[in-house]
């Protein structure tokens, strides 16, 4: 498997939302991919806590899934999410890179399915999991 | 015989409520990051995500980013859950949030899960969204969002979701 990590964080420079959220590309490859998301005071959704808002979670997992499609031996084109669900298992730590961990684990002629699973500073314990259905273009 | 109270003049009820939408939205950083904001008409909230070329994921369609819809659809989901939750409060005149500062406002609804369905292509324009709670429970309330665009017939996305409530407020 060729060392994808460059081609993937040149990936993540090209999609104005991600580079908005400031996440970085750590490992993607083999339909599996690996995302970070570090700490801004703007992506905080609670006051009272400081917590990060669950919406700049699941932009984090979206990503996350899309780009373990895309990089899945597989795919000859772009994907497009079809349905994302995400469960929250407790509020990511106030300060700490939340990080992504997607696996694309079923590959059909025209559907993908992924899961991920994402995590705080605490990798013991999930901040939120993902299940996702992803698009797959139709071979030429 | 108790006389039934005259009822407020409408300027003071409307900005009452305006102030505490207001103060609502203002309060959560990641709501003002997207530039997601609120109408009312009477206690209906549509949520509104003006377009801005940072929430396109695609760049080549170009298309809205997938997390940016599940986003604004949860904020619409959460928004309309907890003015659902203060209405009451707020017309009476118990709850006044003007003015309030954001540590002061009531606790949010956590989001336990959320479910999103992406019908077609987020397309770079404006969208609006409205949320509908189909159960409010002490502990546990659930909510349909639908997101539309140009046409309201025609959803974008909509999603499901399942939230724990604060506890009741003293």
């Amino acid at each position: 498997m060729p060392d994808m990590t460059e081609l993937a964080q040149q990936f993540m420079t090209t999609l104005p939302h991600s580079v908005l959220l400031g996440m970085q590309a750590e490992r993607m490859g083999d339909g599996e991919a690996v995302i970070s998301m570090p700490y801004k005071d703007e992506l905080v959704g609670d006051p009272h806590t400081g917590v990060i808002h669950g919406g700049a979670v699941s932009s984090l997992m979206d990503t996350c899934c899309g780009a373990a499609v895309m990089c899945h031996p597989d795919n000859k084109g772009g994907t497009a999410t079809i349905d994302l669900r995400i469960d929250y298992m407790r509020p990511a730590a106030p300060g700490q890179t939340i990080t992504a961990h997607a696996t694309c684990y079923h590959f059909s002629r025209s559907v993908a399915f992924v899961r991920a699973v994402a995590m705080d500073e605490d990798s013991e314990h999930p901040v939120a999991t993902a299940t996702g259905a992803f698009t797959v273009e139709a071979k030429r | 015989m108790s006389k039934r109270p005259k009822p407020e003049p409408v300027q003071i009820v409307k900005q009452r409520r305006d102030a505490a939408l207001t103060a609502l939205v203002e309060a959560v950083p990641y709501i003002r990051f997207l530039g997601i904001q609120f109408e009312r008409r009477g206690d209906e909230l549509t949520g509104i995500l003006p377009f801005r070329q940072d929430l396109v994921g695609n760049p080549l369609l170009p298309a809205l980013h997938g997390g940016v819809t599940a986003a604004f659809l949860e904020v619409t989901a959460v928004m309309t859950l907890n003015w659902s939750y203060l209405w009451e409060d707020l017309e009476s005149g118990k709850l006044n949030l003007e003015g309030t500062v954001p540590q002061d406002l009531p606790r949010l609804p956590k989001t336990v899960g959320f479910t999103v369905d992406y019908l077609r292509t987020g397309l770079p324009r404006d969208a609006y969204a409205r949320a509908r709670i189909t159960r409010a429970g002490r502990r546990y309330a659930s909510v349909q969002v639908e997101g539309w665009q140009d046409n309201h017939a025609r959803l974008y996305a909509q999603a499901t979701g399942h939230f724990l409530m604060p506890p009741q407020r003293g």
